[in-house]
């Protein structure tokens, strides 16, 4: 059963990790979104096998009780990524709006200074570099 | 007294909801935002008096025992870097007042930057691990939003590295907190110290670098760093400000209390060090390069981080008062410098070197305000940085550490030329001719929130015994928590 959830833990860390290294908004999110599901599972993982509700006045238990920290830690983890999630689509879709393209873009002003010093260095043609292959894939 | 612990996290948090309500009032949710963190910056100065007195100061809150509840913790350290964040938040604040755009007199802004505020003090002040997640997030999401403030098209793009790359080391976080919690079967840190001394040792190391990487990027140190300078310059001014004196300094210190409370290395650790010493380089020579106010002062941030990391890896009573001492003269600094390229852009319409010049004859007060602040980053005597970085450089060659005390050294000086190279672009020279460049005096507010912040470092240099007396009081603390653990319950 642990087994099970841990190797589940870990194809969602894998997945995740490999859509988050993707160019496209909407994957990483998707990817973002799987990495913070791994992460719930390992939360319920750490509070160690399942057992009796931890209820007070609960006396008739015959199995120990259930750790309810972890539950109560993993509830308040999905809130959180719930809601910075929410906050991450939005921007995603002004950013949309705004670009008409799903692909995240360079740091404009490095790019620019490191183009200028590629110029200083080595003589190139403005012209050539205008054309960077890397600006438009 | 001690129930007044929690008053600097509820009070802006409060506060933010009692704003929100005021929405229709721009001019209440001010007096609002002013009353609170004003009320807040007292009564953690009091705590730091209580605690520099007496020990700790410490509240559980529900009342539940000690391993089980949520504990909140004023020692020395949290309350001195408390007390001057709410300070420069105080600042800023002020700043933002006086700043005639119309995005920042927008209704949501005043209740966000309580929250912010709400956020760092939970942070400084907790002393559960899973509780300084939540602290981070609720200042991180608070941000998420400043930083976007507007929604322009760069803003937006910026923003969204911010947020991805912040989800994601809070992801490790919690991936770090989970896998503690399974080793350990507790979140109170001084609880987790204790029962990690028993596990195996590679377990211990692989779980404090987990946490390490976590805390890491969220503090922009090396490798780790490279999200920074593509954010924050972007954000309006006061944003910016505020960001660059509190938020990498808030992943700082929660590298600081864990790595010394929980994962406590023998003598000086190699690694830290390592990666000290890349982070100043790297962010020094990034700043070289770039020829904007905003992005040269960003990749400071970087290469200040460096600084406060090597006094760490120290893991002595001299390396680490020297980085709390540093910590402490950085925060106002760096926000400082801010604000004062938020008096220069508001002036002339940039912050683009090439497009500035001739400041000095025009504006010879914002000149003398970012010369202070501008020595004082690169730690010329007698400002506040050469207190700092003395303190750092002593307990350097205390410990024999010459390579990162040289390597240090040199990038004062790299800090020096880049400090110039905005000097003579910006405030010496000719007044450039071009018709786009505009000058327009800044409001009255603006330059006396960026001359009292400035104020505020000179008091450091002056100042500088009785908060090198706290700052070694503070690591003493760190070094041999068993107050900190006593108030804890354990």
């Amino acid at each position: 059963m642990n087994l099970v959830l841990l190797i589940g833990v870990g194809v969602l860390f894998g997945t995740g990790t490999y859509l988050l290294l993707q160019r496209t908004l909407t994957r990483i999110v998707l990817g973002l979104a799987l990495l913070g599901h791994g992460v719930n599972v390992l939360l319920l993982l750490a509070g160690g096998p399942a057992g009796s509700p931890p209820l007070i006045g609960e006396t008739a238990a015959t199995v120990p009780y259930a750790d309810p920290l972890p539950q109560a830690m993993a509830l308040t983890a999905i809130v959180i990524t719930f809601g910075i999630m929410a906050f991450l689509l939005a921007l995603a879709y002004r950013s949309w709006t705004l670009t008409h393209d799903d692909e995240v873009e360079d740091d404009v002003e490095d790019r620019r200074i490191a183009r200028t010093r590629a110029r200083d260095e080595d003589h190139i043609e403005p012209d050539a570099l205008e054309a960077d292959p890397e600006d438009h894939p | 007294m001690n129930s007044v612990v929690v008053l600097p996290v509820v009070l802006p948090l409060a506060g933010a909801a009692v704003s929100l309500l005021a929405w229709r009032s721009v001019r209440l949710q001010q007096v609002i935002a002013v009353v609170l963190v004003a009320v807040s910056l007292a009564l953690t100065v009091l705590l730091l008096l209580e605690a520099w007195r007496d020990g700790p100061v410490a509240v559980t809150l529900g009342g539940w025992p000690g391993s089980f509840g949520i504990t909140l913790v004023a020692d020395t350290l949290a309350a001195l870097l408390l007390a001057i964040s709410l300070l420069t938040i105080l600042a800023v604040l002020v700043f933002a007042i006086g700043q005639p755009r119309a995005d920042k007199g927008a209704f949501y802004f005043h209740p966000l930057y309580l929250v912010l505020t709400g956020g760092v003090s939970a942070v400084f002040l907790t002393s559960d691990l899973f509780n300084l997640f939540v602290a981070i997030e609720i200042m991180l999401s608070a941000s998420y939003v400043l930083i976007t403030i507007g929604g322009g098209k760069a803003q937006v793009r910026s923003g969204m590295t911010y947020v991805v790359i912040n989800l994601l080391a809070s992801t490790l976080l919690v991936t770090a907190v989970a896998l503690i919690y399974a080793a350990t079967g507790s979140l109170n840190m001084a609880d987790v110290a204790e029962r990690l001394t028993v596990l195996d040792p590679t377990l211990v190391s692989a779980l404090g670098a987990l946490l390490l990487v976590a805390l890491g990027i969220k503090a922009a140190i090396f490798p780790l760093f490279f999200w920074l300078p593509d954010a924050y310059p972007t954000a309006p001014v006061a944003v910016t400000a505020v960001f660059a004196g509190l938020l990498t300094k808030v992943g700082v210190y929660a590298i600081i209390r864990t790595q010394t409370l929980m994962f406590p290395s023998d003598g000086v650790s190699t690694l830290l060090m390592w990666f000290a010493g890349l982070t100043m380089v790297v962010g020094v020579l990034g700043a070289i390069a770039q020829d904007d106010m905003k992005r040269i002062l960003s990749f400071h941030i970087v290469s200040q981080i460096g600084y406060m990391l090597f006094g760490l890896s120290l893991f002595s009573v001299a390396g680490i008062s020297a980085a709390v001492l540093f910590v402490t003269h950085q925060i106002p600094v760096k926000a400082a410098l801010f604000l004062v390229n938020g008096l220069v852009e508001e002036r002339r319409g940039t912050a683009a070197l090439h497009r500035l010049g001739g400041l000095l004859r025009r504006a010879p007060l914002t000149a003398g305000l970012f010369g202070l602040a501008a020595l004082s980053l690169a730690g010329i005597p007698p400002t506040s940085g050469f207190v700092g970085k003395l303190a750092l450089v002593q307990a350097g060659l205390s410990a024999e550490a010459w390579t990162i005390t040289g390597i240090s050294l040199g990038v004062s000086v790299l800090t020096l030329l880049s400090m110039t190279k905005i000097w003579a672009g910006a405030f010496w020279g000719k007044e450039p001719e071009d018709d786009e460049v505009t000058d327009r005096r800044p409001p009255r507010t603006m330059t006396l929130a960026a001359g009292g912040l400035v104020a505020v470092t000179v008091a450091i240099a002056i100042g500088a015994q009785p908060l090198w007396e706290l700052s070694v009081h503070a690591a003493e603390g760190l070094l041999d928590p068993a107050a900190y653990r006593a108030v804890m319950g354990r």
